[in-house]
């Protein structure tokens, strides 16, 4: 049987207070009026002005080495530091896939040149990415995409599209996963590339899904005949499932696996205090217990991932059990407390409310849907 | 030392601890032999300092000892034996390898009073774990002079058999007119000794859930593999998937939610992580013990199979030291004691 996290020590003490300087920025920017606090705010949460006000202070690609502008932190600092921007619902989106994903995987396989060009300006918290995955008939099974990518002189004509793309309205770039060889059915994982697609560039067309709420996240994505000069394959021709599914594991482990509803948690705590209904506190203390120790796993892998392990089952695993969490505490807070959800309410649990339950079909779903990620555990405990 | 301590518990208990050990002891069978080996390893007074006829080592080597005891259903009372032997060493009396049981009664305590030839000591407990394999018995009580706790012997009280869902016995322990020498008598501070059973207790059992719990999961994985059905093993099947991975979940909670308290132990934070682990560990046996029998079909509903041994052990240990309701209260408590919007630096504490 493969071993499953075990649970972190601490954070360092250095950790400890960078966590209390984003504490004390995040506060003064409450205050200000800068943004008010919001579920799941790393898909809706877009703020240019935000996010480079982070970039300024060295908050976004803080693992990465100096000379790319990062700022050569801890994992787990960088861990303390996106908890506390997604425990205070604070706008994150813009930058958010452009540092959790990219900038890893520039790093990683990416050339001296994509690195030196893209990683400052992600830093900065001025350029932002969408990733490009799931198609029109390939969510789950990935090796079904048909995006192809043919070789023309000095680069790619790309050709197809790309659905269910969070952010791609905003975001400069995408790390488009497409087909530069034909289709082996023998071997459907092979001849995928990764390219990095210009979103402004001429045949690129991005018309937006509207969620259930008529709110503006998701997009299709077209590329007809799109030009992609050579300089922006990244890693090797024909490597891209690989690398797309490295890039998975980074997105499936952290805390916004788990914290997309904790502003909704945190104001029914407070309501509840203030009615001092103990019953009810109960049923908070059995959530808060779930988060506690969905949050101590996190941190496990955190520790796994600065150790340079890739955690691909246990990162499934809390990605299957977070988003879970997440959902229940839109269920147990409208049981609770008899309230009038709306997102235009001016009540702030109607809204925090409303914000949940219309948000939370989506956490199950995205990087990867629970039955996905439950096979995926099972085959890793099975051991085959 | 910890690792030295797993590797060599672990051995034991594979060796020792067997299917038909644990079987025997439900039937009454006191579990001689893995006592005596665990004795001899000086499993039984660790966190003991040398000095006071320990093994010495830490809380958390304890506790690891405790979630192989938990894991192999280990029938024998080694928490109790830790919880006694760690209050002794508080008041300065060296430890025992003897079975040690801790006699409480919050309604109406045991009731000393001074006689010729020491305490006379009356009252009454029930659920006592392991009542009638003690060898000592640590009496909470009250005196004229305020609370104690005597070590007496076993001679002179009343055991009426009871067993919890595992069949391990939790007995009703009656003490009439039995005397305690002075030396065997010591003043406590009877809140203090009452909130560190409890905790105690919950952490105890917690771990021994853990452990328990990997067991289940463990058990439902090789079954899944052995056992084939309409031509293959039935882990292929997507509906035998999910449960597995429901298992190996909540396994992976549950083993962090343990581990996670025990680290605490020694911090501020010690009482909120003890009230959240066990919560979580209830929690965690009530989903796993009936997906784990459906993995195993029929067989594993019968006393045949092993998985049973594991799955009444964890659903009997979650009502002990604390439901979730129980621990909800006090952590409830602590959630009013916060100011708006600090549930999220009472978790990152």
């Amino acid at each position: 049987m493969r071993s499953l996290p075990s649970p972190s020590g601490h954070f360092s003490e250095k950790t400890e207070l960078t966590r209390a300087e984003v504490r004390e920025f995040l506060r003064l920017e409450t205050q200000r009026g800068s943004f008010v606090p919001k579920c799941d705010t790393w898909l809706s949460g877009f703020s240019p002005e935000f996010s480079q006000k982070l970039g300024a202070r060295g908050w976004i690609g803080m693992t990465w080495p100096k000379r790319y502008g990062g700022h050569e932190r801890s994992a787990l600092e960088r861990y303390a530091v996106i908890e506390e921007l997604l425990a205070a619902g604070a706008p994150v989106a813009g930058h958010w896939i452009a540092d959790r994903q990219t900038g890893p995987l520039l790093l990683r396989y990416g050339t001296e040149e994509q690195r030196e060009h893209f990683l400052p300006r992600i830093a900065k918290g001025q350029c932002y990415f969408a990733i490009g995955l799931s198609e029109p008939n390939a969510g789950s099974d990935l090796a079904a995409i048909h995006t192809r990518a043919t070789k023309v002189d000095g680069g790619w004509i790309v050709n197809g599209s790309k659905t269910w793309t969070s952010g791609a309205h905003h975001a400069h770039y995408m790390i488009t996963l497409c087909r530069t060889s034909p289709f082996n059915p023998e071997k459907r994982h092979e001849g995928m590339s990764q390219l990095l697609v210009n979103l402004s560039a001429p045949g690129v067309t991005i018309r937006p899904i509207l969620l259930t709420t008529g709110e503006h996240h998701f997009n299709e994505v077209f590329f007809e005949d799109v030009f992609v000069p050579e300089n922006r394959l990244v890693g090797q021709e024909g490597n891209g499932w690989r690398q797309g599914m490295t890039e998975l594991a980074y997105e499936r482990s952290g805390p916004e696996r788990f914290l997309s509803t904790f502003p909704l948690l945190e104001e029914l705590a407070n309501r509840i205090r203030q009615s001092k209904d103990k019953q009810q506190m109960v049923q908070v203390s059995k959530l808060v217990s779930r988060l506690w120790t969905l949050r101590h796993m996190s941190i496990g892998i955190a520790h796994m991932l600065e150790k340079g392990e890739t955690p691909d089952v246990a990162a499934a695993l809390v990605k299957e059990m977070g988003t879970k969490f997440e959902q229940q505490v839109a269920e147990i807070a409208r049981l609770l407390i008899p309230s009038s959800p709306s997102l235009d309410s001016s009540n702030r649990l109607d809204q925090l409310l409303a914000q949940a339950i219309l948000h939370a079909p989506g956490f199950t779903l995205r990087g990867g849907t629970t039955e996905i990620l439950r096979g995926i555990v099972a085959k890793g405990v099975v051991g085959k | 030392m910890a690792k030295i301590l797993i590797q060599s518990t672990t051995k034991i208990m594979r060796d020792v601890c067997t299917k038909e050990l644990v079987n025997d002891a439900e039937n009454g069978v006191w579990a001689k032999e893995l006592w005596e080996v665990l004795a001899e390893s000086g499993m039984l007074t660790v966190a003991v300092p040398e000095e006071m006829g320990g093994t010495g080592g830490s809380w958390a080597d304890a506790y690891q000892i405790l979630r192989l005891a938990g894991k192999f259903s280990a029938p024998i009372p080694l928490a109790e034996t830790f919880m006694g032997n760690w209050l002794l060493a508080d008041l300065g009396v060296d430890a025992t390898n003897e079975p040690l049981a801790i006699l409480v009664n919050h309604l109406e305590p045991f009731q000393f009073r001074k006689g010729q030839e020491g305490w006379i000591v009356c009252g009454a407990a029930t659920s006592v774990p392991w009542g009638r394999n003690a060898a000592k018995l640590l009496v909470l009580g009250e005196s004229e002079s305020g609370s104690v706790l005597g070590v007496m012997s076993p001679e002179a009280v009343r055991i009426t058999s009871g067993r919890n869902l595992a069949g391990e016995p939790r007995d009703t322990v009656e003490v009439q007119d039995a005397i305690i020498p002075e030396s065997f008598v010591f003043k406590v501070d009877p809140g203090k000794v009452h909130e560190r059973l409890l905790f105690t207790g919950a952490l105890c059992r917690t771990v021994m859930m853990a452990g328990a719990l990997e067991r289940i999961l463990e058990l439902s994985v090789s079954y899944s593999k052995e056992r084939t059905q309409f031509g293959q093993p039935i882990h292929r099947f997507q509906a035998v998937q999910h449960h597995l991975a429901t298992l190996a979940g909540e396994a992976a909670a549950a083993d962090t939610a343990a581990q996670s308290a025990v680290d605490a132990i020694e911090k501020e934070t010690a009482k909120a992580s003890i009230s959240m682990a066990k919560i979580r560990l209830n929690e965690a046996a009530g989903i796993m013990a009936p997906v784990a029998h459906q993995v195993h079909g029929a067989i594993g509903f019968t006393h045949e199979h092993i998985l049973h041994q594991s799955t009444r052990r964890v659903l009997s240990w979650r009502e002990e030291w604390g439901t979730e309701t129980e621990w909800g209260e006090k952590l409830a408590e602590q959630l009013f004691d916060l100011g708006d919007n600090e549930l999220w630096s009472f978790l990152t504490w």
